[in-house]
């Protein structure tokens, strides 16, 4: 994993905690909203898949689950809108792990290729569940509670929650990925036979990991919900948002701790940009598909890796060149050996 | 429920299994072959049902006769999506990028499709989707009965092809194993490319009777493509038998839910049974039980 330092990450967080009280328009913080949500579902969905090489394509399951936690439960006790409802995201998210217990029960008996297609089919029928259902309201869907908040501060406080989402999921990535734990669900992705002849309880691990991703993912649906204020099943359990998630850690890097932030900063942004500009909806999926599709070609590994490996290669040639300056000798002798490989570890899957 | 009604939804179901069984056919080829799965199929299929609808409508060619344009026509499509984005793909997470790539082209396609036809909902029409025919006391559209032999036909030029022709025992060659094909000099490459092509174009039949018996825009391509990897996942991903036979069943089935019970836990129960199916047998049914997948 490529190291990145401390003082870059509060940075990172300076700018991003700061940036509702600089840019004010509703508009763009909403925005904001959405793309922290977004960062904190692919944060902990790389926990799971990134580090285990196990791609989900279900994880609206878990985002479905947890909205319709939030929109049950404070339509049914009768909550009055506003900042009391905050206490039902990690409810959200208790629930999301539930469902992810059983779910990850019957797609983790297979490999890896498999599993991508049962996390699909899994997702498929919580929808039509959801849909068909008659605790769920159906296609009509359920509008909560109106939260009584002026316009102009409505964003803000989904901002700042939003915001210790990511925070979170983060600290609990790197903690993993730190963790004894972490290793196992990496060694699992280098190569599972392998990890299983060493004694890594394999079923154990997948199962526990892919679990405590539901955790995150759970609370950002709940939070969506009440930010949103009327679900539908359609738009809670929807097939884009299993893809859109996965993306996210591929386009930032991967299996890398940074890499799933940027994805999702870059991508929900312009996505959310996008929709606001294009009304059109057929142009709109036109243009989203050929970003997906550059991206996915041009930067395979990913921005963090290639970034990271640009840096890598631009030091050695710096003291490459210093070393040449100085001594004609050994810049002869390092021609003999010219390409040495330096690709950080969190670039070689 | 009477027995007339169930004999209607099993035979519905034999009849439109079997197209379901061509169209899965070329997912679970592609994936053999090339460990790649082709999300895209869903909306491939939609996109020759409108090839078809576009050469009735504004050329007056009937829709099995326009087969002979539609069917090149998408072979092209595959082979040209091949070679620019699948043979990019590399490295250990291939199978996962080729799931984001062929998404990606289906968002691609689902846009263009609804820019062109806009998203009204169409359906294929012709004297054989009208007309009826009397069988076991129950009156079906021609176009079941038609369909049903396409599929057959194509299935079965489809076997020939992989069981009878020097091609084809390349084909099972890669399939079974990718190196040890290219080592005795089978051109992987050129196998993958071709039966990647071959995948695409059946979606170009299977399309045009998909478009004659259900009403269709963009979108159905959805529900279409769930079906088709439910039904390659339960018969063993790479396994073309499987696929035929897991086909047949789960339509069959859905209809049959769908009549006993209510259309609207047919497609419930059609998840649901992969569920159970692969608690059992996590490989599917006629999967091979590979011991070391990396």
């Amino acid at each position: 994993m490529s190291k990145v330092k401390p003082s870059f990450w509060g940075l990172g967080l300076a700018a991003l905690a700061v940036f509702p009280l600089i840019v004010t328009n509703p508009t763009y913080t909403s925005i904001g909203v959405f793309a922290l949500l977004f960062m904190a579902c692919a944060t902990s969905w790389n926990m799971f898949s990134g580090y285990s090489g196990y791609v989900s394509l279900g994880s609206a399951i878990f985002y479905g689950c947890g909205a319709y936690t939030m929109a049950l439960v404070s339509t049914h006790v009768h909550m009055a809108g506003g900042a009391a409802q905050f206490w039902l995201v990690p409810l959200g998210g208790l629930v999301a792990m539930v469902v992810a217990v059983p779910v990850g029960a019957i797609a983790l008996r297979v490999r890896r290729h498999t599993f991508v297609v049962i996390t699909i089919a899994l997702f498929f029928v919580f929808q039509l569940l959801a849909i068909n259902a008659s605790f769920t309201g159906g296609a009509a869907g359920i509008s909560l509670p109106l939260i009584p908040w002026l316009f102009n501060y409505y964003n803000l406080p989904f901002y700042y929650v939003a915001l210790g989402m990511v925070i979170f999921a983060t600290v609990l990535s790197a903690l993993v990925r730190r963790s004894r734990f972490g290793l196992q669900l990496l060694a699992i992705r280098d190569d599972e036979d392998r990890a299983l002849g060493l004694g890594v309880r394999v079923t154990a691990v997948k199962l526990t990991g892919f679990t405590m991703s539901a955790f995150t993912i759970g609370m950002a649906g709940a939070l969506y919900a009440m930010f949103i204020g009327q679900i539908y099943p359609q738009f809670v359990f929807e097939p884009n948002f299993d893809i859109t998630v996965a993306l996210m850690a591929f386009l930032g890097g991967f299996g890398t701790l940074l890499g799933p932030l940027l994805g999702g900063l870059i991508l929900e942004s312009s996505q959310q940009y996008l929709t606001l500009s294009f009304s059109n909806g057929s142009l709109y999926l036109i243009l989203f598909g050929v970003l997906f599709l550059l991206v996915i070609l041009f930067m395979p590994q990913g921005i963090v890796p290639a970034v990271s490996k640009w840096w890598v290669g631009r030091g050695e040639k710096r003291a490459r060149e210093s070393q040449a300056g100085t001594a004609v000798s050994t810049a002869s002798t390092m021609k003999a050996n010219p390409t040495v490989d330096h690709a950080p570890a969190g670039a070689k899957p | 429920m009477n027995s007339s009604a169930l004999i209607h939804a099993i035979l519905d179901g034999v009849l439109t299994g079997s197209v379901y069984a061509l169209m899965a056919t070329g997912l679970t080829l592609i994936f053999g072959v090339m460990n790649i799965i082709n999300v895209a199929q869903g909306i491939l299929v939609i996109l020759g049902a409108y090839l078809s609808y576009s050469l009735s409508v504004h050329f007056g060619i009937d829709l099995f006769v326009g087969l002979i344009i539609t069917i090149p026509t998408l072979f092209v499509v595959g082979i040209v999506v091949e070679r620019f984005f699948m043979a990019r793909l590399k490295g250990p997470e291939r199978t996962s990028m080729s799931i984001l790539v062929t998404y990606a082209i289906s968002l691609i396609i689902e846009g263009a499709l609804n820019m062109i036809y806009s998203i009204n909902i169409v359906q294929l029409n012709a004297w054989y989707v009208n007309r009826s025919f009397r069988i076991f006391g129950i009156y079906l559209p021609y176009i079941y009965l038609f369909g049903f032999i396409l599929a057959v036909v194509l299935l079965a030029s489809l076997y020939v092809m992989l069981y009878r022709t020097r091609f084809g025992a390349s084909v099972r060659a890669s399939l079974a194993d990718q190196v040890s094909a290219a080592l005795v000099g089978i051109n992987v490459k050129r196998v993958s490319t071709i039966c990647f092509g071959l995948g695409v174009a059946v979606t170009a039949a299977g399309g045009m009777v998909y478009g004659a018996t259900n009403a269709f825009n963009a979108s159905t391509s959805y529900d279409l493509i769930s079906r088709l990897l439910t039904i390659i996942v339960l018969g063993g991903m790479g396994s073309l038998g499987g696929a035929l036979l897991a086909a047949i069943l789960m339509v069959t089935l859905g209809d049959v839910v769908a009549v006993v019970w209510s259309p609207i836990w047919s497609s419930p129960t059609f998840f649901l049974v992969l569920v159970v199916v692969l608690s059992l047998r996590p490989q599917g049914l006629f999967g091979k039980q590979s011991a070391r997948v990396a």
